[in-house]
C-alpha cells in the first residue's frame, strides 16, 4: 500500500455502525432491507431495533414503495440492498414511489460497479449513478472511504428528501478526514498543472498516481467528488481555470457518469481538454475485483497514460 | 348490514355518486383526455369512503389521525377528484382545471401539487405499496388510521402488486383494506382475454386477507363490507368489488375503448342527460 494512502476499511460496516447511531438518535427512523441485510450490514439495526427493522425478502421495487408509503408519514427511511435492485430493478418505483412523491428515503446501496468481482456482469451495474442522478430531486453520493461513508450516512438524514448514496463491496483505503459535506468537493491534494476529479473506488488510485507523477515534477490536484448531485461545479471551474485539464475517474459507465457530467458542465462553463476514465460500454464479468478493474480500462498504468495524455495536450510535457 | 343500513344514507350517497359521475363526464370532456371508463366503474366505491367511511376533514388536511386513501389506480383520478370536491377538500370550480397546464389537477393524482391526494400514482403497482407503508407506521406510532388501497384489476397482472399484497398479509396488517375494482376490462380488452387473474378472491384469500366479494355498485353490500373490514382484527381485508367499465352512461358501460378515451360534444350531452335522470325523477 502507498504511503499517501490509509488503511483499507469496510465501508459497508461504516454504514451499518452510522445506521444504529441514526436509529438511536431518531427514535421513529426505520429501515429496510430486501434480503441481504448480512451484506449491506442493516443487521446491525435490525439487531438493535427489531421493530423498526423491515426486512421484506426479494421484492426491491416494493421495498421502494413500502419505504415512500412510511416516508410519507414523517419518518426518515433508510432502505438498502444492492446497487443493481436498487438502481435497475426497482428504477421506477425509485422514480415515482419515492422522487416523484418527494419522499424522505435514503437508498444506501452496496455493491455498485466492477468491485463486486466474482458474481459477474448480471451484479456489477456500472449504470446506477447516471440512472439515480437523472432523477429530479435525488441527492447522490458516492464515498471513496469508510469515512467518508460515515459522514454521508449522517448528511443525507439532515437533507431532507430523497437520496441515493452508492458504496463498494470491497474495503477502500482511508484517503478523506470524514468532513464530507453535501454539495463539496473535497480537496485531497493541491496542483497546478492537472485535475485529477474520481469519485468511490478510484479516488485512490487517482492519489497514488498524483504521488507519482510529483516525483518527476508535475503537480497535480485530486478532487474527491463523492457529492455527485449536488454537484461542487464552482470546484470543477476552479480546477479547469487554475490546471487548465481534467482527468475523470470512475468506476461507472463513461457513458452516463461522473465524466459525462464533468465534460458537460466545463464544456458549458469553462471548456478544458476532459479525458475520462471508466467502464466502456460494455457489461462486466466474473473475476477477482481488483483484475477486473484493471481489464476494464482503470489500471493505474491507463490511469498514468491518461495524465500524460493531457499533459501533452496541454504543452506541460513533451 | 343492508338492514341496519338507514335508507336515507344509500339515498343520500346514490346522489352523491350521480354528481360524481357528471364531474367526470364534464372534466374529460373538457380536458379532451383522460380516463372516464375506470373512473365511473370505482365512483361507487370513492363515494361510499370519502362521504361515509373516511376519518377526514376538510378543515384539516394535514390532520394526523386522519384516515389514508391510496388510489393505486391513478388514472381515475377524475372520479377521486370530484369526490374530494364535492366533500369540501377543492373548489368545485378548479374540476375544469383538470389536465391543463398549471393546475394541481394532474393528469394521474399527485399529492406534491394537492394536499389531500396521500400519494402520487398512476405507473401502476405502486400505490398498494405505500399504502402498506402507511399502514406499517400506523402500527409502529399504534395509531387509529385506517389505509384504505383501490386496485385496478389489470393493475393486478403487475408482479410488484402482488409483492406489496403479500407484505400485507405477512405483517397481518388489520388496519389495511385492499379494495379491487374489478371491472374486467383495461386498455386493450379484457383482463381474462388479456391476461387472466381469476380467480382473483382465491388469490386475495392465498395471500392472507379475509375476502369479501361485493356488488360494487350497491352501496348497502359496500358500507357492510366495511364494516366487516373494520371488525376483522387479525390480518387485512380484500373487497373485491364487480363492477361495470363505464357505470351510468349506457354507452360507456362494458367498453374498454372508453378506458383512456374521452367523450366527445354529443357523447358529454348525452352521458350528462343521463346521469341527470334520478328513480325519484325519471325522464
Amino acid at each position: 500500500m502507498s504511503a499517501v494512502l490509509g488503511k483499507a476499511e469496510s465501508l459497508r460496516d461504516a454504514y451499518g455502525k452510522a445506521l444504529v447511531e441514526l436509529g438511536e438518535k431518531d427514535p421513529t427512523l426505520v429501515a429496510m432491507d430486501a434480503d441481504l441485510s448480512g451484506s449491506t450490514r442493516t443487521i446491525l439495526f435490525g439487531q438493535k431495533f427489531p421493530d423498526r427493522f423491515f426486512n421484506v425478502g426479494v421484492m426491491e421495487p416494493t421495498m421502494m414503495s413500502i419505504a415512500a408509503g412510511l416516508a410519507l408519514q414523517g419518518r426518515t427511511v433508510y432502505a438498502s440492498t444492492f446497487a443493481v435492485f436498487a438502481a435497475g430493478q426497482a428504477y421506477n418505483f425509485v422514480r415515482q414511489s419515492i422522487c416523484y412523491n418527494k419522499a424522505n428515503v435514503k437508498i444506501v446501496a452496496t455493491h455498485g460497479g466492477l468491485l463486486v468481482g466474482a458474481d459477474g456482469g448480471t451484479h456489477q451495474i456500472v449504470e446506477d449513478i447516471g440512472l439515480m442522478r437523472g432523477l429530479p430531486g435525488m441527492t447522490v453520493i458516492v464515498p471513496a472511504d469508510a469515512p467518508t461513508t460515515r459522514a454521508a450516512t449522517f448528511a443525507v438524514a439532515d437533507r431532507y428528501g430523497p437520496a441515493y448514496v452508492r458504496l463498494t463491496r470491497e474495503n477502500l483505503p482511508t484517503v478523506t478526514d470524514g468532513s464530507f459535506q453535501i454539495g463539496k468537493a473535497a480537496e485531497l491534494r493541491g496542483g497546478t498543472d492537472l485535475t485529477i476529479v474520481a469519485v468511490g473506488s478510484l479516488v485512490a488510485r487517482g492519489l497514488e498516481v498524483a504521488a507519482e507523477l510529483a516525483q518527476v515534477g508535475i503537480s497535480v490536484r485530486v478532487l474527491d467528488f463523492a457529492s455527485v448531485k449536488p454537484f461542487d461545479a464552482p470546484a470543477l471551474l476552479r480546477a479547469a481555470r487554475d490546471t487548465g485539464a481534467i482527468l475523470v475517474l470512475e468506476e461507472h459507465s463513461v457513458l452516463t457518469g461522473v465524466g459525462a457530467l464533468v465534460a458537460s458542465t466545463t464544456s458549458e462553463n469553462y471548456p478544458v481538454p476532459v479525458r475520462r476514465v471508466g467502464v466502456p460500454d460494455v457489461f462486466g464479468e466474473s473475476g477477482d475485483p481488483w483484475a477486473l478493474m484493471d481489464r476494464y480500462g482503470m489500471s493505474k498504468e491507463r490511469i498514468r497514460d491518461e495524465a500524460w495524455e493531457l499533459l501533452r495536450a496541454r504543452g506541460k510535457v513533451h | 348490514m343492508p338492514e341496519t343500513t338507514p335508507v336515507e344514507l344509500l339515498r343520500s350517497l346514490e346522489s352523491t355518486a350521480r354528481e360524481v359521475r357528471q364531474e367526470v363526464i364534464r372534466m374529460t370532456f373538457a380536458a379532451q383526455s383522460g380516463h372516464p371508463g375506470g373512473s365511473l366503474s370505482v365512483t361507487d366505491l370513492l363515494t361510499a369512503l370519502v362521504f361515509h367511511e373516511l376519518k377526514i376533514d376538510p378543515a384539516r388536511v394535514d390532520w394526523p389521525d386522519r384516515d389514508r386513501l391510496v388510489l393505486s389506480k391513478g388514472h381515475a383520478s377524475p372520479a377521486l377528484y370530484a369526490a374530494l370536491a364535492l366533500r369540501g377538500f377543492l373548489p368545485r370550480e378548479e374540476l375544469a382545471s383538470f389536465r391543463k397546464l398549471g393546475s394541481r389537477l394532474q393528469g394521474h393524482v399527485d399529492r406534491t401539487k394537492l394536499p389531500c391526494i396521500e400519494a402520487s400514482t398512476g405507473c401502476l403497482g405502486q400505490g398498494i405499496g405505500m399504502a402498506v407503508g402507511m399502514a406499517l407506521d400506523a402500527r409502529l406510532r399504534h395509531g387509529p388510521q385506517r389505509v384504505y388501497a383501490i386496485l385496478g384489476d389489470g393493475e393486478c397482472q403487475a408482479g410488484p402488486t402482488w409483492e406489496a399484497l403479500m407484505a400485507g398479509g405477512h405483517y397481518r396488517l388489520s388496519n389495511l383494506v385492499a379494495i379491487l375494482d374489478r371491472n374486467g376490462l383495461e386498455t386493450d380488452g379484457t383482463t381474462e382475454s388479456i391476461m387472466g387473474i381469476e380467480p382473483i378472491a382465491e388469490k386475495f384469500r392465498a395471500f392472507r386477507y379475509h375476502t369479501i366479494e361485493i356488488d360494487g355498485h350497491d352501496f348497502s353490500q359496500i358500507l357492510s363490507a366495511l364494516d366487516e373490514a373494520r371488525r376483522t382484527t387479525d390480518g387485512p381485508t380484500a373487497i373485491v368489488a364487480r363492477t361495470v367499465k363505464g357505470k351510468g352512461v349506457s354507452f360507456m358501460e362494458g367498453k374498454h375503448q372508453f378506458h383512456g378515451k374521452p367523450p366527445n360534444k354529443a357523447e358529454a350531452d348525452q352521458a350528462l342527460a343521463e346521469l341527470s335522470r334520478t328513480p325519484e325523477a325519471p325522464p
